[in-house]
């Protein structure tokens, strides 16, 4: 609290993004965890809540007659105009939100003050109600072929790696250790996802430490063992996601990609994925045009095409359809590294599990997903989405990039996924919000250390309870679109412009009905339906049982009278 | 499985462009020379036919082109068949002489110059007609519709032998107090003898729509007192109008040179005027070349593809004239104020904004048979030159002089307010590309010609079917109709937005990229739908049978 210098401005003016002429007049609070704007007009309640923690940016403007205008950029893409009469207050709350917005320490972050109504037992449970261990178990792992590792209990051998990790059956603690001294950060090769039916499996690892020439014999045994691993494949591909000249340059620190000869039998690629630095300017660039208030198409379309966004999502998608080919059409397993392993490499396995799984298409098997390539193996989510201050070029939105992938996925099969568009945003904006606990820190050694399960709530089990929300109308268990491979279209026509995202707060731009909505409020009237149809069912049977029954009972009175009577 | 194909006596395979067969899907009609010396029923047939597989390959420009002898044994010709549906179609064909004969067959076949030669004269229907289109949008009966709300206009059949304005159908709504001596004058003021008429009257607030060709003013300003009079008969007392011009203003400063020009304040005081920049002929045609070549090149990087999408310029054609539109729309339902659009002819931009602001207004024009009265109405009865503007489409080496994609331009704007209202339509989209096709090359003789004086002289209903006799039976209306559709009283504001705007990839992407998720997803739709309704009749019937049997039997009652 010690933080808020004003904690309430009256006759502000919150202006519409588009038309500025359209304002709506009321009065700003300033809370420990939200502004909450207020519009004052007679009659209406309408209030607009903004968190801290999604806050990116916060500008005062020149003032101009009518008041000091103060900008806020949301890392969700909502961006607030308002207009503070005095000059005063605005500099009071411009400096109040730079500091709301921009905690020092992980403990000042929402999820640790977030306290839904729910009680302890229940708040242990959300954090059970994913468990990675049932995904690999569900691959078919531990096999004959690939074993669960013991060599990183306690973070020994890599920080930022997770505990538990599935190598090759043929890997002995000194092969991985060593291997792991060849690698940058100690991220040595390690299993993400296995293909039961053909043996093929995607492995991960950060960079070789090879410089021009060095070579590590341990290194070299590991891959023959994933080699090895895969009894229907003689070769591997070996996966540098970055662009080759990149990969070069890695070379004179001493770091670098495999030499094709040192190993035996691997093929190696390039695939030219940018890092993180591209992809934040991109983006950025992106947002731009997006903010334009009324532009032409050709300011759209040209600010769309140099901003590079599209370009840079196509090579992930790209990068992930190589992958999928080649676990799922040519058996061949796969090692993919970036340079340390947790950016480019978590989404182009990830890209390539949704393509290659249907189960990844779930809405379970998406928060599965994300929990094994992002959360376990250490994308630094609290440096990339900034849930802390720090070094403003560890921000990178690697991770929208994977959900915008998805997206264009979806846009391509709209039968193949069983979560939503919304399910996506919703996730988006909890990568940022630090509601809960799931992306706090960035490996799971920092997320022990924070007590992150003991102190926050899940967002799966979140979302979990409200799947009904996030559901797809149109996806089916047994549609053929949910089975096997998906064969994506990535000519640069299949590429949209995800407005629902980046655009999410301009309702006006977004169709105004939707045909989601309106399926998913048929099947639930099919369902009451169904419901009717079976209790109705029911009570003719009763009626007609009941009626034969009195038949009976008349046909034995009269029967008996008539005999009587005889 | 290759079929073989032949004109000409030849036998040949057929491919896509991509390799594959598509034998099945052209069907390869064999087609021989006109037996003449046959039986006039057989004569009859072959020229049906020949002109059948024309129409499927839908005057194509021909590219022949020689493959390496040595590749083969033998000679082996193909053939690019350029569609104006957009496809394009490969042939391979062996014989040299017979590759030659088939172009040179197609190419004559295809560029026919009479139109009494096309292929709906030869046209016989498969099915039977429950209603002929012909009859199904009289303007008499849509006067009827606009009696029964207002007795403020009637309908003048000054134009009954097309003399005061070719392009002008016989019947036209006209101000009620101004008798045809009047409206004689005022043709002479506008171009093309386009004096104003009714397009749309807006039963919410009686505000009216009217549309026109430019006026006459020329260099010295000459003025028109019965035009003048005309126009503000149609604004209530105190009211005030716009004129939407759909010429930019430096645009309708030159047509001044030539005779034309605009509506001067001083002159017409009651009204104010608003220019918006939709672009005519030769740009709209250019800006369509453009795209589909853009969408047909599918070696593009991203950065390329998006460069060329917008250097095309049909999105932003598209923006604008949605834009206009939506102008027109306002000042009609929130302003309360009349309208009268026009540009320079009055037959092709003007059309669109008036057309696609009663898309906007009227909740009628939404429905499936509202649309085609729509079409009708504003297009084809209002004069739009449908035979010289689709004539090529977007392939064509001649620069045809009157080519121009303005009905298609309309279609994408009622694609892309169908996308922002899913349930707002009667139709769906497969409604749009039917009428896209059949505008451009058809069985029918809806589009044929162009004014309703051309189609009179052609005794085209008499002569061929129309399109509407085909499209309004059961069969063809189930296909053609969106299962969402919930009647919408509403005036719906579209998003003229750059991210709304989308590429009409059911057009442009057609023949381009597999549609078979999409579709796989529309039918899942359906199923939904249809499944829901099925339950609803089944738990009305059971809910009925239980009532029934509960009445039927009072012993079950008694207490």
């Amino acid at each position: 609290m010690e933080h808020i210098r004003l904690p309430k401005v009256e006759n502000v003016k919150l202006l519409d993004r588009i038309s500025h002429r359209r304002r709506r007049v009321g009065t700003l609070y300033l809370t420990a965890t939200h502004t909450i704007f207020v519009e004052s007009e007679a009659g209406v309640r309408n209030e607009t809540w903004v968190l801290h923690s999604l806050v990116c940016s916060v500008d005062k403007l020149a003032a101009t007659p009518s008041g000091c205008p103060l900008l806020i950029h949301c890392k969700n893409f909502q961006v607030l105009h308002f207009i503070i009469s005095k000059e005063q207050e605005c500099h009071d709350i411009h400096l109040s939100l730079q500091r709301l917005s921009q905690p020092e320490s992980y403990d000042e972050l929402y999820c640790f003050s977030y306290k839904p109504n729910v009680d302890e037992k229940e708040r242990r449970q959300e954090w059970d109600f994913l468990d990675l261990k049932a995904d690999y178990s569900r691959m078919g792992l531990p096999s004959s072929l690939w074993k669960l590792s013991p060599v990183n209990q306690h973070y020994k051998v890599s920080d930022t790696y997770p505990a538990d990790l599935f190598v090759p059956e043929s890997a002995t603690p000194p092969v991985i250790v060593g291997s792991s001294k060849f690698r940058s950060r100690g991220r040595f090769p390690a299993l993400s996802y296995y293909c039961k039916d053909n043996h093929a499996a995607i492995c991960r690892s950060s960079q070789p430490l090879s410089g021009f020439s060095a070579r590590c014999l341990e290194d070299e045994q590991m891959l023959e063992a994933i080699l090895r691993s895969n009894p229907c494949s003689d070769f591997m591909y070996v996966v540098d996601t970055r662009p080759k000249l990149n990969a070069i340059a890695n070379r004179a620190a001493g770091k670098g990609y495999e030499n094709e000869d040192n190993y035996s039998n691997i093929k190696f690629q390039f695939v030219g994925i940018e890092n993180i630095h591209v992809m934040r300017n991109s983006q950025q660039k992106m947002l731009e045009v997006c903010e334009l208030r009324s532009p032409s198409m050709s300011d759209f379309l040209e600010g769309l095409e140099s901003s590079g966004w599209l370009k840079h999502i196509k090579a992930v998608l790209d990068a992930g359809i190589f992958i999928a080919k080649a676990v799922a059409e040519e058996g061949v397993s796969v090692l993919i590294h970036c340079s340390d392993g947790w950016d480019r490499t978590s989404q182009v396995c990830s890209v390539a599990c949704v393509l290659l799984d249907p189960y990844y298409r779930t809405l379970r098997g998406f928060m599965v997903l994300i929990e094994k390539d992002w959360v376990s193996f250490g994308h630094k989510f609290s440096h990339r989405c900034k849930h802390v201050v720090g070094d403003p070029k560890e921000v990178s939105p690697i991770i929208d990039q994977l959900l915008e992938c998805v997206w264009q996925l979806m846009e391509q099969f709209p039968c193949a996924f069983e979560f939503n568009e919304r399910f996506l945003i919703t996730i988006h904006n909890h990568f940022y919000s630090c509601q809960f606990g799931n992306f706090i820190g960035n490996n799971q050694r920092e997320r022990i250390e924070l007590r992150v399960h003991e102190r926050t709530h899940s967002l799966w089990s979140y979302l979990w309870a409200n799947r009904t929300d996030y559901t797809n109308p149109l996806y089916r268990p047994n549609h053929s679109q949910t089975q096997g491979l998906l064969r994506a279209s990535t000519s640069p026509y299949s590429f949209k412009f995800w407005k629902g995202l980046y655009n999410r707060f301009d309702h006006g731009m977004h169709p105004r009905q939707s045909v989601e909505d309106y399926l998913r409020a048929i099947q639930e009237e099919t369902q009451q339906l169904e419901e009717q149809l079976s209790s109705h069912t029911q009570a003719i049977g009763v009626t007609e049982i009941a009626e034969n029954l009195m038949l009976a009972i008349i046909k034995q009175c009269f029967g008996a009278c008539y005999v009587a009577a005889e | 499985m290759s079929r073989s194909c032949c004109i000409i006596n030849c036998n040949s395979r057929s491919h896509d462009s991509h390799g594959k067969p598509t034998g099945k899907e052209i069907g390869c009609y064999r087609i021989t020379s006109l037996k003449r010396n046959c039986s006039s029923h057989v004569s009859e047939v072959t020229k049906t036919r020949r002109m059948a597989w024309i129409a499927a390959i839908q005057r194509p420009n021909i590219t022949s082109q020689n493959t390496p002898a040595h590749r083969f044994v033998g000679s082996l010709g193909h053939i690019t068949v350029k569609c104006k549906d957009l496809r394009v179609i490969q042939l391979e064909i062996t014989g040299m002489e017979e590759c030659l004969n088939i172009a040179s067959s197609i190419e004559a076949l295809s560029t026919l110059d009479l139109v009494s030669l096309m292929y709906p004269f030869f046209y016989r229907p498969m099915f039977e007609v429950i209603e002929d289109g012909w009859n199904s949008f009289l303007p008499q009966n849509a006067f009827k519709d606009l009696e029964s709300m207002t007795d403020e206009w009637r309908l003048s059949e000054v134009n009954k032998d097309f003399s005061l304005c070719p392009s002008y159908p016989p019947l036209v709504a006209v101000p009620k107090d101004f008798d045809d001596e009047t409206l004689k004058k005022v043709a002479t003021f506008r171009h093309g003898g386009r004096f104003p008429v009714l397009s749309y009257y807006h039963k919410k607030n009686g505000m009216v729509m009217m549309r026109a060709g430019q006026p006459l003013t020329g260099t010295n300003g000459r003025r028109c007192k019965e035009d003048e009079k005309l126009i503000n008969a149609t604004l209530r007392p105190g009211k005030r109008g716009y004129i939407i011009d759909t010429r930019a203003i430096n645009v309708a400063q030159q047509a001044k040179a030539r005779g034309g020009g605009f509506e001067l304040e001083a002159n017409y005081p009651q009204w104010r005027r608003i220019h918006k920049a939709i672009e005519r002929y030769n740009v709209l045609q250019e800006s369509l070349i453009k795209l589909v070549e853009a969408c047909n090149d599918q070696s593009h990087s991203m950065d390329r593809w998006l460069s060329k999408l917008e250097a095309s310029n049909w999105q932003t054609n598209v923006k604008e004239i949605l834009t206009t539109a939506c102008l027109a729309a306002q000042c009609i339902d929130r302003e309360g104020a009349s309208v009268l659009v026009h540009g320079t002819e009055g037959t092709d931009s003007t059309l669109q904004v008036t057309s696609l602001a009663q898309i906007i207004l009227d909740p009628g024009c939404r429905t499936v048979k509202g649309f085609q009265s729509l079409v009708e109405r504003e297009w084809l009865q209002a004069g739009h030159p449908f035979q010289q503007r689709c004539a090529q489409s977007a392939f064509s080496n001649s620069k045809p002089r009157h080519e121009a994609p303005v009905f298609l331009l309309f279609l994408d704007c009622v694609w892309q307010i169908l996308r922002q209202f899913p349930c707002s339509f009667e139709f769906n989209e497969s409604f749009l590309v039917l009428l896209f096709e059949h505008a451009y090359a058809s069985q029918f003789g809806t589009f044929l010609g162009n004014s309703a004086a051309e189609r009179a002289r052609l005794c085209l209903p008499e002569k061929t079917v129309s399109l509407w006799s085909w499209v309004n039976r059961p069969q063809e209306l189930e296909r053609l109709t969106n299962p969402l559709y919930e009647p919408n009283s509403l005036v719906i504001w579209p998003s003229v937005a750059p991210q709304s705007l989308l590429l009409w990839e059911g057009v442009f992407l057609r023949w381009n990229r597999s549609s078979k998720c999409l579709d796989e997803a529309y039918e899942e739709m359906v199923h939904i739908i249809e499944y829901n309704k099925e339950l609803q009749t089944k738990v009305n019937s059971l809910r009925r049978q239980l009532a029934q049997l509960e009445t039927e039997d009072p012993l079950l009652h008694t207490p």
